[in-house]
């Protein structure tokens, strides 16, 4: 098979995100190969939630992911480090509000 | 952590709920009703189960065989859990041939921990055995192993057995009915994978296809055997327990020309293996892998009959 011209080497790489239950966001748990979306989300049921971790499954590229790149770690995040009043620590948040 | 960070977080909390069979391992129909309609014949009831039980267990064990060994990981871990569920069926179909007819059950030593369906699947001898012969070739190892086999024979055994177990929801026996709901999620997408793989195959390279082609003509034979009503298959169908399986070709044939269809590829015309000794694998005539399967898949519990898993 790998003789053929038009056939790669390796299957590109997919993100996978799985919704855990209802009301959560979709988090993203790992990653795998696949051939195409439809075998991704095939792949990801497979792989990440056969022990009935999720109600939702996103796949995307990986190389359609744009990422913030570690040199820009500084500029980006420092200057939010030492801004405290940034944060809503003045409201009582009640104890039967979950998942805040 | 919280459920933000981790989505596998709380899975055996206090709510058991989600879990449809409970999360515990030791009776295998828990909570389930086993009486029997009052007509209903309980050791042709218990054949019937052997015979499905069978088709699931024996099958499950051809596809374990693909775990560590399958072309990539994800396929590894989806034939691991096609494997799985199947197991999971046998297990309960087992258990209630078990519960409505004792006298099927191997009879072991005094004291023997081994539950009744486990005496079933390890210490029966091959011509017991119910299931169909195209579960049986080694279509892992060997040279005849290969992936694109496996995908073809898993189409044709899962395009019957969804068919078999949608009809079979409507059993009158409340314990095959329920094992039937349960099955039809899973087989809906044994079938569905089987057929992602069987056009992408078809569709793929040359040699893909060669080999998908190949690979359908090797399992082909073993087809008509599925749709062949054993007289216990014909007898549960009159007291609406069970389906007659002649009854689901006309359908599987449907679903069948859809995905060949879809991948370009005509029907073999091949002939089919016929009774061997005048009989099938219903009753118990299998073929010559069959007994090397057993072996393996026996030789633990046989060499520890009162080991407890």
């Amino acid at each position: 098979m790998t003789d053929a011209p038009d056939v790669r080497a390796e299957w590109p790489l997919y993100e996978v995100f799985v919704r855990g239950k209802r009301g959560l966001n979709h988090v993203h748990v790992g990653s795998l190969h696949a051939a195409d979306d439809a075998m991704a989300l095939s792949n990801a049921r497979d792989v990440y939630t056969r022990r009935n971790e999720g109600v939702s499954i996103w796949v995307v590229r990986a190389d359609a992911i744009a990422a913030s790149s570690p040199d820009e770690k500084d500029p980006l995040f420092a200057p939010a480090g030492d801004k405290v009043y940034r944060h809503p620590t003045f409201y009582a948040i009640p104890d039967d509000v979950p998942h805040l | 952590m919280t459920d933000r960070e981790s989505v596998y977080d709380g899975l055996l909390g206090e709510d058991t709920s989600q879990w449809a069979f409970g999360t515990s391992f030791e009776d295998p129909l828990a909570g389930v009703d086993t009486t029997l309609p009052d007509d209903v014949d309980a050791p042709v009831l218990a054949a019937y189960c052997l015979m499905l039980g069978d088709d699931a267990l024996v099958y499950s064990h051809r596809l374990s065989q693909w775990a560590s060994n399958a072309p990539d990981l994800e396929d590894d871990i989806a034939l691991s859990n096609i494997a799985l569920d199947l197991l999971g069926q046998a297990r309960l179909l087992l258990a209630r041939a078990a519960a409505a007819d004792g006298t099927c059950v191997p009879v072991l030593l005094q004291g023997s921990p081994v539950p009744a369906e486990d005496a079933l699947a390890y210490f029966r001898d091959e011509a017991d055995f119910r299931n169909v012969r195209l579960v049986e070739p080694d279509d892992v190892g060997g040279p005849a192993g290969d992936f694109a086999v496996t995908i073809a024979r898993l189409l044709l055994f899962s395009t019957y057995r969804l068919a078999l177990m949608e009809r079979l929801r409507s059993s009158r026996d409340p314990v095959l009915a329920a094992v039937a709901v349960k099955a039809v999620k899973e087989v809906a997408y044994h079938r569905d994978y089987a057929g992602r793989w069987f056009v992408t195959l078809a569709r793929g390279t040359e040699e893909s296809r060669r080999r998908l082609l190949a690979g359908l003509g090797s399992v082909w034979p073993l087809h008509d055997e599925l749709f062949g009503a054993h007289s216990v298959e014909t007898l549960v169908a009159e007291q609406g327990v069970g389906v007659d399986p002649s009854t689901l070709a006309t359908h599987v044939d449907v679903v069948l020309a859809q995905v060949l269809s879809a991948a370009g590829v005509e029907p073999p015309t091949l002939a089919q293996v016929g009774p061997v000794a005048g009989g099938t694998g219903r009753d118990g005539r299998h073929s010559e892998q069959m007994g090397r399967l057993l072996a393996e898949m026996q030789s633990v519990a046989r060499a520890h009959p009162s080991g407890l898993w």
